[in-house]
């Protein structure tokens, strides 16, 4: 047992040692970014949203995806979810940071940024934006904090986060749907300007946010003293077929609407993801394998004698955090681009130092999910000491 | 953005400048850019006639891009644009046809800012970094510009670009008289709103001279010349379902 211990905790160093690594990589290609502008970037006048926005677009659905654990247990009293909604609101303020990050790391002069609040434009989805993820991040910030700090002192929360934690369910879906009016109010891009953007990003949100919860689950089991159980698991894999299956779903609406009504713009951009456009085709192999991960991963989440076993369990979840990663955090964005207004068929490729820096929040959001998570496991050893050495035994 | 009283005192200094100007513009009495002249106007609009466009000329094109120092970037994905040379079928995506003849539909049509009375670019903007003027022009502040490129992904046109690098070392001759841009900013066409301010024409249709493909006035004014040359030649704009209402007009006929 103590042998594990250590063993775990250098496991864990070696896990924030490569994190603090990639953070330190990305800072360093992000100086060089605040040197020479973004030409250092994939992006062009074609496709002048890349990588960075994609991130962005997919790390709000995770965060707003911590709603399918605080809405069965706060809504309907499932007592399953009361160990593990702290995961999910903790997974929620490390999402928003990396997420404002990215759009931080986007902007042409982030010296600038606080002309956002300085020359404030409601007229501006972004503004909204802002102001949705600064209060998701309050909200789960507050929430996740108190309910810690309840549990190591062994008393339930104080009454006042009760309706901090009511509101952050319709909250949760705010962000996910604002940040989809980005897209959906744009006039000239037909592949965003469709009334199911923020249904089918909430969509698959609930299916990534929840595979990766799955997933850290797992690994806190296997490497800490907190185990979940088996049954919250269970729960969350069929709310990831339910979201999954809506998420597919959405897709062939929209692939429905596109090809039979035979319009060219709206068909256009679905041919550039599927089969390519005048042998512009980097997007095709990409979208190909979160098509086939998606429909293989609703397989086994609807098979129950396959969904039962962990390890299909394990493997569906990182199947479905993939596809959906490609599906929002890659092609939805740079898709849009192509073909532009003007009919030009633009190439996008994101360049080393990019994904270095899209690396490196990626890792530094990490960092503070660990942190927060080590928090969150010392408070559990604390208070349910017997419950989780117990069910932490093979 | 102009107050009542300020645009007056710039439509009274115009009228003189032009009064003074007048007998040294060998082509004012002609120019498609009188009208264009008298500073203050109601609403700002152009008439391209792209027939008029001889083949292979980019005299408008050089003429705003060096007035406004428009780097020259090369390659696909790089040329940052104010205004540009777009084949018909690409300009106006519904006009084309199979028996469109292949050269009409090939023909160069020069693209700009369409200066929308509701532009999308505008509503997007987070910082009011671009912004209508009463008059009708679209604008830049190219300080106030945190270069999110939301502009960019609202408007429908094409028209906006950014400035991914440093713009300053790929500017043939810099202008004095007009500002050179950071890297990280966005910018477009601005109708030439500092010339208009010395009453003088867009250099593009300066440019363009008596060609006259390129026609620039008041469109609340019906006895301009672009007004007129509108109730006698049918235009067409660019994705008017859009709802942008743009305020540049093709002749077609």
């Amino acid at each position: 047992m103590i042998d594990q211990t250590s063993g775990n905790r250098r496991i864990e160093w070696l896990w924030v040692g490569i994190l603090v690594i990639v953070i330190a990589i990305g800072v360093i290609a992000y100086l060089r970014q605040l040197q020479e502008g973004l030409g250092i970037t994939g992006m062009n006048q074609n496709v002048t949203w890349g990588l960075y926005i994609a991130q962005f677009t997919f790390l709000v659905g995770i965060a707003a995806s911590a709603v399918m654990l605080i809405l069965p247990y706060y809504l309907h009293d499932y007592k399953l979810f009361g160990r593990i909604t702290l995961l999910g609101e903790f997974l929620a303020v490390a999402a928003v940071l990396m997420s404002v990050t990215f759009i931080i790391v986007d902007l042409g002069r982030p010296d600038r940024a606080f002309n956002v609040i300085l020359h404030a434009s409601p007229s501006s989805i972004l503004f909204w934006d802002m102001i949705v993820l600064t209060g998701y991040l309050l909200l789960n910030l507050v929430i996740g904090w108190t309910v810690l700090e309840g549990e190591r002192k062994g008393v339930p929360p104080p009454g006042w986060v009760k309706p901090l934690i009511y509101l952050s369910i319709p909250w949760a879906i705010s962000i996910h749907t604002v940040t989809a009016f980005i897209y959906a109010g744009l006039p000239g891009r037909s592949f965003w300007l469709t009334a199911i953007m923020a249904p089918r990003f909430l969509a698959s949100a609930f299916a990534s946010g929840p595979a990766l919860l799955v997933l850290v689950c797992l690994v806190l089991r296997r490497y800490t003293v907190f185990d979940a159980g088996r049954e919250p698991l269970q729960t969350l894999g069929k709310i990831i077929a339910y979201a999954l299956a809506a998420s597919i779903f959405f897709v062939l609406m929209e692939l429905f609407t596109a090809f039979y009504s035979g319009i060219p713009s709206l068909a256009h951009h679905f041919e550039y993801m599927f089969v390519g456009i005048e042998g512009h085709a980097t997007l095709v192999p990409w979208m190909w394998t979160s098509a086939v991960l998606a429909v293989a991963a609703l397989a086994v989440l609807l098979i129950p004698r396959l969904r039962r076993n962990e390890a299909w369990l394990a493997a569906a979840c990182a199947a479905v955090f993939v596809s959906l990663w490609i599906e929002k955090g890659l092609g939805l964005v740079v898709t849009g681009f192509i073909p532009s207004p003007t009919g030009e068929i633009g190439t996008y490729i994101p360049t080393a130092l990019e994904i270095a820096i899209t690396l490196g929040v990626w890792a530094g959001g990490l960092l503070i999910l660990t942190l927060l998570y080590r928090l969150f496991v010392a408070v559990k050893a604390l208070t349910e000491p017997v419950a989780v050495k117990g069910a932490g035994e093979p | 953005m102009i107050d009542t009283e300020r645009r007056r005192l710039l439509k009274i200094a115009g009228t003189l400048i032009l009064g003074s100007m007048l007998p040294i513009i060998p082509c004012s009495a002609s120019s498609p850019g009188r009208s264009a002249s008298a500073a203050g106007a109601g609403r700002w609009g152009m008439v391209i006639d792209p027939r008029k466009c001889p083949a292979g000329c980019r005299d408008c094109i050089d003429a705003c891009h060096a007035v406004h120092n428009v780097p020259h970037i090369a390659g696909p994905g790089n040329e940052i644009r104010w205004i540009r040379q777009v084949p018909f079928q690409n300009a106006f995506p519904d006009q084309g046809h199979p028996y469109l003849d292949a050269g009409r539909r090939d023909v160069p049509v020069l693209a700009l800012c369409n200066h929308c009375e509701n532009p999308p670019c505008v509503r997007v903007c987070p910082t009011k970094a671009t912004f209508r003027r009463s008059d009708g022009i679209v604008v830049m502040d190219y300080h106030r510009c945190i270069g999110c490129r939301f502009c960019i992904a609202a408007c429908p046109y094409g028209s906006r670009s950014m400035n991914f690098r440093d713009p300053r070392p790929f500017i043939r001759t810099v202008n004095p008289d007009y500002p050179t841009r950071t890297r990280g900013v966005v910018e477009k066409c601005n109708f030439c709103e500092e010339r208009l301010a010395k009453g003088m024409p867009p250099a593009c249709v300066e440019a363009c001279g008596k060609r006259g493909a390129l026609l620039f006035g008041d469109m609340t004014d019906p006895s301009s010349e672009i007004r007129r040359l509108m109730k006698d030649r049918p235009t067409i704009r660019r994705r008017p379902e859009l709802g942008t209402d743009p305020h540049v007009f093709y002749i077609v006929s």
